[in-house]
């Protein structure tokens, strides 16, 4: 059985800064599995809500080449209307912070009914009130009944993200793009939202996008991991290989910068900061700026993603001679950027 | 006397409304909390929002008003009126949570690290830019930046930025509300560790305020646990991660998602059981209002809030 759900192929978003186009994804390839969690992780202006958007076709100006294809489909060359029929529908997407993503002026059952009358629209006023109420129950809100006249801002962070996932299930989708879904809200409730988005995984047997800058996430739902930086991926492995065996200079520093009980005293700090778009190197190995330390000789000059073991992709040949220095000088002079 | 001591802090935010708009009612946002601090340690005020450790916070600094209780700053009295011209203000200073909002984005770095100076000390123009050129370097910007604007920083030389303003008067005690809760790892990395050089150099304490355990288990070297106004437990960083009682720390420590994909099954077995026991034993750790009991001591660092018998 072809397992496969959506294939992106050699994916290019560009923006528009002036006259000239800039990569915030650059040549992106990955496959998702139905049930399966694929998480992307990687610091802010990395590319991985790019990524994301681009999957959901949410940009509004930006040049997009290359293939994502999805249930037949090539999602780059959609039509509008087309597309409008795919998202939300079959494939949908929990936005990051859910009080903006939330109307302040419609009620949850108008907001998730919204959604419901969009790609049912027989469904009879009655029904589609019945669903919400169930799709509250599903997501654990304990009076949906109540809940469902509200309006967002009468409820807490938690509740408003749970609302954004019944929102996104409502369809029941095969695709699940959640967009740092958990990063807004506190230790318990992350622990809570979690659950759920397992759950969901589980019993609709969907392939789940996780994007997050938080590698504890990453350990607790991932089943593979891609580490996205400055546009390119640059290790995929299925999480239990990346956490035991890191590879990429950039994914071994992330995992070092995190505090643990592996390591009191000092965390490993990255130096310098994510390159702007504009000042992205479009040549060689993009995060050689920030380990100065290291001989440029161990690049390789167009760096590609190697297959180092089965289903662990590495890019560039630095991995094999990268080392920590041994002080780490604490602040960098980073001023001028 | 300690160095900081707060005693059966509370502050109240009244509720107002029906006739005339008078007081009604009261949140209860800190309920009778009471911690001491010696001097050059990281006490660590953990809790979900809406728990009271920002209003705790920004009680000692003065920024909210109390209601009852004491603050004791080296022996004084900050709620007593007669120490308001104290200069024990410049003493206490605040790290703010989100870089983006905490700095004046029409001034100049020089006039945000320089404002603090202007208030307490009279230098000439050329005196205050070697002194913020001074302060920048310390926090590990390039004294060319006195003259950018907050735009031309990222996250996290923003909040070095802020850390600048803070310690440019040489403050003893530092309240850091959330200091790195915007920042990506990567960076609160940095800014944490920044935190930990300077510390050192300067003999600072810091009153550490975060949701986020791993962080403070990894910078403090007391934890108070905070639920609706009240303290839960408190005691030393290893009392609190080895020897969880409260069952609201437990829940806590349960919910930290551990960094080994290898003990996911574990951890998720955990989260399970402690949570039957918390829906279970709920009653006997809050009373009929939901609230916590007064702190009972279990060892020498050690609090719980426990009933009395039981």
């Amino acid at each position: 059985m072809d397992n496969k759900l959506l294939e992106i192929k050699n994916l290019k978003t560009s923006f528009r800064i002036k006259d000239d186009y800039y990569a915030a994804v650059d040549d992106v390839t990955l496959t998702v599995n139905k049930n399966e969690v694929l998480a992307i992780v990687g610091e802010s202006g990395s590319g991985k809500s790019a990524l994301a958007f681009s999957i959901m076709r949410l940009h509004n100006r930006a040049k997009i080449e290359g293939e994502v294809l999805f249930k037949e489909n090539n999602i780059v060359e959609l039509s509008p209307s087309k597309m409008n029929k795919l998202r939300g529908n079959d494939m949908a997407m929990i936005f990051q912070d859910p009080l903006t993503a939330l109307n302040p002026l419609m009620t949850i059952e108008d907001q998730i009914g919204e959604a419901l009358f969009l790609h049912n629209k027989k469904m009879s006023p009655k029904e589609r009130r019945n669903k919400v109420i169930d799709l509250l129950n599903q997501v654990g809100i304990p009076r949906p009944d109540y809940t469902c006249d509200q309006f967002p801002h009468e409820l807490s962070g938690g509740m408003r993200q749970r609302v954004m996932i019944a929102i996104a299930i409502s369809n029941n989708p095969e695709l699940l793009i959640a967009d740092e879904p958990t990063t807004a809200l506190d230790v318990t409730i992350q622990a809570q939202i979690l659950d759920l988005i397992r759950d969901l995984k589980e019993n609709m047997n969907a392939g789940i996008v996780l994007i997050t800058h938080d590698l504890g996430v990453v350990a607790e739902m991932a089943d593979r991991v891609a580490v996205m930086y400055a546009g390119e991926i640059v290790e995929i492995a299925d999480v239990h290989t990346l956490f035991e065996n890191p590879r990429h200079p950039y994914t071994r520093s992330l995992l070092n910068s995190v505090p643990s009980d592996g390591h009191e005293g000092k965390l490993h700090v990255i130096q310098g900061i994510v390159p702007s778009l504009k000042h992205l190197p479009r040549q060689g190995c993009r995060f050689s700026a920030r380990m100065p330390w290291m001989d440029e000789s161990v690049h390789e000059e167009n760096p590609v993603l190697h297959e180092i073991a089965p289903g662990h992709h590495v890019r560039c040949t630095c991995h094999e001679h990268f080392y920590f220095p041994k002080e780490s000088k604490e602040v960098q002079n980073d001023g001028i950027s | 006397m300690g160095f900081l001591d707060v005693e059966d802090l509370k502050v109240h935010f009244p509720i107002r409304g029906g006739l005339l708009n008078r007081k009604i009612d009261a949140v209860r946002a800190v309920d009778g909390v009471s911690f001491s601090i010696e001097q050059g340690k990281t006490y660590g005020l953990v809790g979900e929002s809406g728990s009271g450790k920002t209003t705790t916070g920004r009680a000692v600094i003065g920024l909210n008003n109390i209601t009852a209780g004491k603050v004791f700053f080296e022996g004084n009295d900050l709620t007593d009126k007669k120490n308001k011209m104290l200069d024990v203000r410049k003493d206490i200073q605040m790290i703010f949570q989100d870089p983006y909002s905490s700095l004046n984005p029409k001034k100049r770095v020089i006039d945000i690290v320089a404002e603090p100076l202007r208030n307490y000390e009279r230098l000439t123009k050329k005196e205050e830019r070697y002194k913020v050129a001074e302060l920048l370097e310390k926090v590990g910007l390039s004294p060319e930046s006195i003259l950018k604007y907050p735009h031309e920083f990222s996250g996290g030389q923003r909040q070095r930025i802020g850390i600048a303003r803070a310690i440019a008067l040489k403050p003893k005690l530092i309240i850091a509300d959330e200091p790195v809760s915007a920042l990506d790892v990567s960076v609160q990395a940095q800014v944490l560790n920044f935190m930990k050089d300077i510390q050192k150099e300067l003999n600072l304490t810091y009153l550490f305020i975060s949701h986020d355990l791993g962080i403070v288990k990894h910078m403090c070297d007391e934890i108070g646990i905070m639920y609706k106004g009240r303290y839960v437990e408190e005691g030393k960083t290893g009392d609190i991660f080895t020897n969880p009682q409260h069952i609201y720390t437990k829940r806590l420590v349960a919910a930290i998602p551990d960094i080994d994909p290898k003990n996911r099954e574990k951890q998720k077995q955990f989260r399970e059981e402690v949570q039957r026991e918390y829906e279970e034993s709920y009653e006997s750790y809050f009373n009929e209002e939901g609230l916590a009991y007064g702190l009972k001591k279990i060892s020498d660092t050690h609090a719980v809030a426990l009933p009395e018998k039981g």
